[in-house]
């Protein structure tokens, strides 16, 4: 107990734990990301983790769940707009994205009696991680790697082939909506770790470079939180020798990999895909 | 006459205000291959889907079997690059076991291709496949949508041989569609052209000379089709029932009477 108690006491300690807990579950979730093509989706509900911000202080929620409801009701309403095909989809997830961010900073500035770090939220305060914040990262992860679990194989038919998935009778639809609440979930979590506008770095950059090396998608989902687990640790060294801001020096140190990865396995295969 | 799998009364389903799949009547048999042709936009698709329960019909009724398992091969697998994927993964995201489904890949001759990466295969690689994961939930219904695409004129032949004898090795339903007309024509037992409505229907042979099929493929599609000429010598009472037909034994069946329909020409 006092070991976990001295452990827990420490900020880059908190740091590192809570850190591999969301890469823990951004391996996973990424490769969804990555394989169904919804980067600037988690782009677009990252960014309106600025608006549930300003609206838990407004209403006086916590702050965590303030920006989880934010993202799934607006994770809903992207999945009814996107059935009206008047505009594209990447065009209504432009104006949403960066409206929320809009309408977000705009709230908060109407509020001068709240004093927020902006800076913390749109690139992230590892260092400043709490106990409090590691307890939702935990329950957070416990929870969508089990959902992540138990419907790997009806997520993974759905994104392989959603009519044959259908037909074999995957709720596809019903998947897709808890699919977005893990994002949701996931990026009012990470939020604290890298900012609003560095979390889909963290969702895709661990995944796409296990692409290059993984032959099933379980390899992939492996490798990615392999590979998370790497970009926080090289991150938080970064940041703890070289003074630099700990989200984006992970994020910097998951792009390196990336290159090297690619780098490496184009010099040893000298093909250009796995 | 062995037992029905699935049974259309009066399918229609419309986009908007347009009918895409208008009244069309249809069963299905344990044992039967039934190829579906028409001109694009007929509303093939649309309606092997609404059989498969994955399109919402928007009147008539559409009846299966109880229990009954369908296994539906898609036109393409058409698999994002970043999705890693082997033959051996793919088949056991089925659900069954490994030896169920390299028994399966034995069946459509790809099970030397078990730990390739689904990417590298070729067309008709690909549609083996498709058919293999088909084919291990052990159907009583197999639906293709157009199976034989991407693949070369001989293989072409051997992928519809192959479906007819698993027909007869799982005695499944087979309903697929198609746009190779002479493979169909060898290789099923009845035909449906299908143009929103059914334009014709019956044994291959006979559907090649109803006017019907004509009109909606064109004369030279129908003749290269047809060996011998033969007149349409039977008419149709109220009900679209042959009467007074000479040889209505082997005398497609018309579902209707072409009155008030507009076809276009070719």
């Amino acid at each position: 107990m006092n070991i976990i108690d001295s452990v827990l006491n420490d900020f880059f300690w908190r740091a590192l734990i809570g850190g591999l807990g969301v890469a823990l579950v951004a391996g996973p979730l990424g490769c969804f990301v990555v394989w169904r093509r919804m980067a600037y989706f988690g782009d677009t509900l990252a960014h309106s983790a600025l608006l549930g911000i300003a609206l838990s202080f407004l209403i006086n929620v916590p702050l965590n769940l303030g920006v989880i409801i934010t993202s799934v009701v607006l994770a809903i309403a992207l999945m009814s707009f996107s059935r009206n095909k008047t505009l594209a989809t990447d065009t209504l997830l432009g104006i949403l994205a960066h409206s929320a961010l809009a309408i977000g900073l705009v709230a908060l500035s109407f509020m001068p009696e709240v004093r927020v770090d902006l800076t913390g939220l749109l690139f992230g305060d590892l260092l400043a991680m709490t106990r409090n914040d590691l307890l939702w990262i935990y329950g957070g992860t416990a929870l969508i790697l089990t959902l992540l679990v138990v419907l790997w194989r009806g997520l993974l038919m759905s994104t392989i082939h959603e009519e044959l998935a259908r037909v074999e009778g995957v709720q596809v639809e019903r998947l897709r909506l808890l699919l977005m609440l893990m994002f949701a979930l996931v990026i009012a979590v990470a939020m604290k770790m890298v900012g609003v506008l560095l979390i889909t770095a963290l969702l895709i950059i661990p995944a796409a470079t296990a692409r290059r090396l993984a032959s099933t998608p379980e390899q992939m989902a492996t490798l990615a939180i392999l590979f998370g687990f790497l970009a926080v640790g090289g991150g938080l060294s970064l940041s703890w020798h070289m003074d630099t801001p700990a989200g984006p020096s992970v994020v910097v140190t998951a792009f390196v990999t990336f290159l090297v990865v690619y780098g490496a396995a184009g010099i040893f295969s000298g093909r250009s895909s796995a | 006459m062995s037992e029905t799998l699935v049974a259309i009364e009066n399918l229609t389903v419309r986009f908007g205000n347009r009918p895409v799949v208008d009244r069309v009547n249809l069963s299905l048999h344990r044992g039967d291959i039934i190829t579906i042709i028409g001109p694009n936009g007929a509303g093939k698709t649309t309606l092997i889907k609404a059989i498969l329960g994955i399109q919402a019909i928007t009147s008539g009724h559409i009846m299966r079997s109880k229990g009954l398992v369908t296994g539906y091969v898609p036109q393409h697998l058409s698999l994002e690059q970043t999705l890693p994927l082997t033959v051996k993964r793919f088949m056991l995201l089925s659900g069954q076991s490994l030896a169920e489904c390299e028994s399966a890949l034995e069946r459509t001759g790809v099970s030397h291709l078990l730990n390739a990466s689904v990417h590298h295969l070729s067309g008709g690689e690909q549609q083996r496949l498709l058919l293999a994961r088909a084919l291990v939930r052990k159907p009583d219904l197999l639906v293709l949508d157009e199976p034989a695409q991407g693949v070369d004129i001989n293989g072409q032949a051997a992928l519809y041989d192959l479906i007819r004898q698993l027909r007869d090795q799982l005695n499944c339903g087979v309903i697929m569609i198609s746009h190779d007309l002479h493979l169909v024509m060898a290789a099923t037992d009845k035909v449906i052209c299908l143009n929103q409505h059914v334009c014709c229907s019956g044994h291959p042979a006979d559907v090649s000379h109803d006017p019907a099929f004509i009109e909606t493929f064109g004369r030279p599609v129908a003749e290269s089709l047809a060996v011998y000429h033969h007149h349409h010598n039977h008419s149709h009472d109220l009900h679209g029932d042959v009467v007074g037909s000479d040889n209505s034994r082997q005398a497609p069946v018309r579902e209707h009477s072409h009155e008030g329909c507009q076809h276009e020409h070719h």
